[in-house]
């Protein structure tokens, strides 16, 4: 996975679809981040962060039940081990840094479950910025933990009651927000989403995912890489960070969405949130709103890079439903020891399925990325599970 | 600038301004309500020289929530683009009509049938907020091609240097925002709208009109003395959300007309 072009496209996707105030931002922010990507001093100050703070690496952990029963070697890469509990933390912590070196005091994100709420309240807190994360009213309900832990970490949480109410209208406003504070604030958008260099800054930022994945995988399996490497897309950013580190290898690259929000599976090409990509869209072109139990995934879109991924071939997108996601999650639960969050539980579902159907061959390595732990979703899951 | 094509906005536009007039062009949201187009024939008569329709669409970046509210209020109505469209085929009120919508309803029925779509309903313009100088040149060929103004938008964190491209690229007239925000009145005029209508009017002899955050006649006053004119929106929009109909608005955007031409 390499560079977008000049105007900010992997392949037809991507570009800089914004508002003219944020056009000069956006040229600023992709500037700010090309000159600190090749600093060393800024590459080091982040890497610190990121094993010291962050508790990277994060460990592959070899699952000895769910193995043996479906008779593959699977693999997870442990998002839910680091600080904050998710993958999150790394892209945050990259744009933190990037806010302090562009003199940005206000940094803002969106969030749909929470868990880059949470990561960007936290680096805020760690940095000295002041942090105000948009949320959806619904997530609000529905992720009432998370909101309660980023108001303790000294964030604002803004509910958003535009739209449906979820992550795509948290987005809108949080966009409305930075056309009007472009001067004094940083949008730390929280997936491979939104205005060039976003999708591109935020794969970079979230590859050492992959490129851990890579050397473990390595280490675990004889030199080898794996048969498939599996990871859940909303807007898709453990899913970019963990293709990021096998794309050059022969590994089977499957990204799961969920049934309710499968832009790539039943999307067409679209222009909104600052980029040309692929759409849950009506007849008219009015956005739809995704359906999935996982706030995370509650997106009707998918970054560009996977809608190119998904155009050349190179990565595929399944989807799954609500009902496999909850076996999945009590699967994992009961025979490894590990609650995954709903977002996860979605690749594992789909890898159940295909251990099923024999698209995931007996005696297959599969590497998945568990982008997340199920803390936050166990008082929704108790609801539904009765 | 010599061999520079201009469609029937800017040719009516500059002949108003030209004549010394201020220009007025007050922005409504298509399909509101079921007396839209009766508000379009009111607001000419009041002494509109442009009208502005907006079609509703999901996600409506930069607007704030007067227009956000009229979009969902459309929308539930069940307007679409199409209908939209083909009310506004049917209004000929003797001043041009210029759309304003977002990029995504324009690219998924395609540049180029858009283009040809609007038109054929006698849509002299189309502004769309979404799609900077950058990324907009197929989007300006193919209005081009249809005979349609394709205005492009500067903003007060413009770049010198790029305020002159946008000035020279756009058609039908620049529409300067005024201030680092979405769309919504403001108690207080922007500075910033001062400047940055001073700053396209150094540029380029196409009327620059100022739009975002102009709420009244005092305000309008205040931008004209450097702009060519005003893009009322918000302010407009709240009184008609507020049930005050085509009458109501016809009294504002004359209130309006009043006061710029007591002075000019």
């Amino acid at each position: 996975m390499g560079e977008p072009s000049a105007a900010g496209r992997f392949g037809d996707f991507g570009g800089r679809f914004v508002p003219e105030s944020l056009v000069p931002a956006c040229q600023e922010l992709e500037d700010a981040f090309r000159a600190a990507w090749v600093d060393p001093a800024f590459r080091a100050e982040l890497d610190d962060l990121l094993h010291y703070y962050a508790g990277r690496p994060t460990p592959v952990t070899i699952c000895r039940q769910l193995s043996k029963e479906l008779g593959i070697t699977l693999m997870l890469k442990r998002e839910d081990l680091t600080h904050t509990g998710s993958h999150k933390i790394n892209n945050v912590l990259g744009q933190a840094l990037l806010a302090k070196r562009m003199g940005k005091r206000r940094f803002i994100a969106e969030t749909g479950a929470g868990q880059h709420g949470v990561a960007s309240a936290t680096a805020a807190a760690l940095l000295g910025l002041d942090c105000v994360v948009y949320m959806g009213e619904v997530d609000v309900h529905r992720q009432e933990l998370n909101v309660f832990r980023m108001k303790l970490l000294g964030a604002e949480v803004i509910s958003v009651t535009s739209g449906a109410r979820t992550l795509k209208d948290a987005i809108n406003d949080a966009l409305r927000d930075w056309v009007a504070s472009v001067e004094t604030t940083y949008y730390c958008i929280g997936s491979v989403v939104g205005p060039h260099p976003y999708p591109f800054m935020v794969r970079q930022f979230q590859r050492v995912v992959g490129d851990e994945a890579r050397e473990q995988c390595r280490e675990l399996l004889g030199g080898s890489v794996p048969d498939f490497v599996v990871a859940c897309v909303g807007g898709g950013s453990n899913a970019a960070g963990t293709f990021a580190g096998f794309a050059d290898t022969d590994a089977r690259l499957v990204g799961v969405e969920p049934e309710g929000g499968a832009a790539n599976g039943r999307g067409i090409a679209g222009v909104v949130h600052g980029m040309r990509s692929n759409f849950l869209q009506d007849e008219a072109g009015q956005i739809e709103e995704a359906h999935s139990i996982s706030a995370g995934l509650d997106y009707p879109g998918v970054g560009p890079e996977h809608a190119y991924l998904s155009a050349i071939g190179r990565a595929t997108y399944e989807s799954v439903g609500d009902a496999e996601v909850l076996d999945a999650f009590r699967r994992l639960s009961s025979t490894e020891g590990i609650l995954p969050a709903l977002e996860p539980a979605h690749a594992l579902a789909w890898i159940f399925r295909a251990c099923d159907s024999g698209e995931i061959p007996s005696g297959s390595t599969v590497l998945m990325t568990l982008s997340g732990r199920g803390d936050k979703d166990v008082a929704e899951i108790m609801e539904i599970l009765g | 600038m010599s061999d520079r094509i201009m469609g029937p906005l800017e040719e009516c536009l500059r002949a108003q301004r030209d004549r010394g007039r201020k220009l007025i062009v007050p922005y409504i949201t298509g399909g509101l309500d079921d007396e839209w187009t009766e508000v379009i024939s009111a607001l000419a008569v009041a002494g509109a020289d442009a009208i502005e329709i907006g079609i509703p669409f999901s996600d409506p970046v930069m607007d704030g929530p007067v227009i956000q509210e009229a979009s969902v209020r459309a929308l539930e109505r069940g307007t679409t683009p199409q209908s939209v469209i083909a009310e506004l085929s049917r209004t000929q009120v003797g001043v041009p009509l210029v759309v304003m919508t977002y990029v995504n309803l324009v690219a998924h029925a395609g540049f180029h049938r858009m283009a040809k779509t609007l038109r054929d309903a006698n849509v002299a313009g189309v502004i769309l907020p979404d799609l900077p100088l950058d990324e907009a040149g197929e989007w300006m060929s193919e209005a081009a091609a249809a005979g349609i103004d394709a205005v492009q938008l500067v903003a007060p964190t413009t770049p010198d240097e790029r305020l002159a491209r946008i000035c020279e690229a756009s058609r039908g007239f620049v529409y300067a925002v005024g201030l680092l925000g979405v769309t919504g009145e403001r108690t207080e005029l922007a500075n910033s709208s001062l400047v940055i209508a001073q700053r396209c009017k150094d540029e380029t002899t196409t009327p620059v009109l100022v739009g975002v955050g102009v709420s009244n006649p005092e305000q309008a006053v205040a931008i004209c003395s450097v702009a060519d004119g005003v893009v009322i929106g918000s302010a407009l929009v709240r009184r008609l959300l507020d049930g005050q109909g085509a009458e109501g608005a016809a009294g504002f955007i004359g209130e309006i007309r009043a006061a710029l031409d007591s002075r000019w």
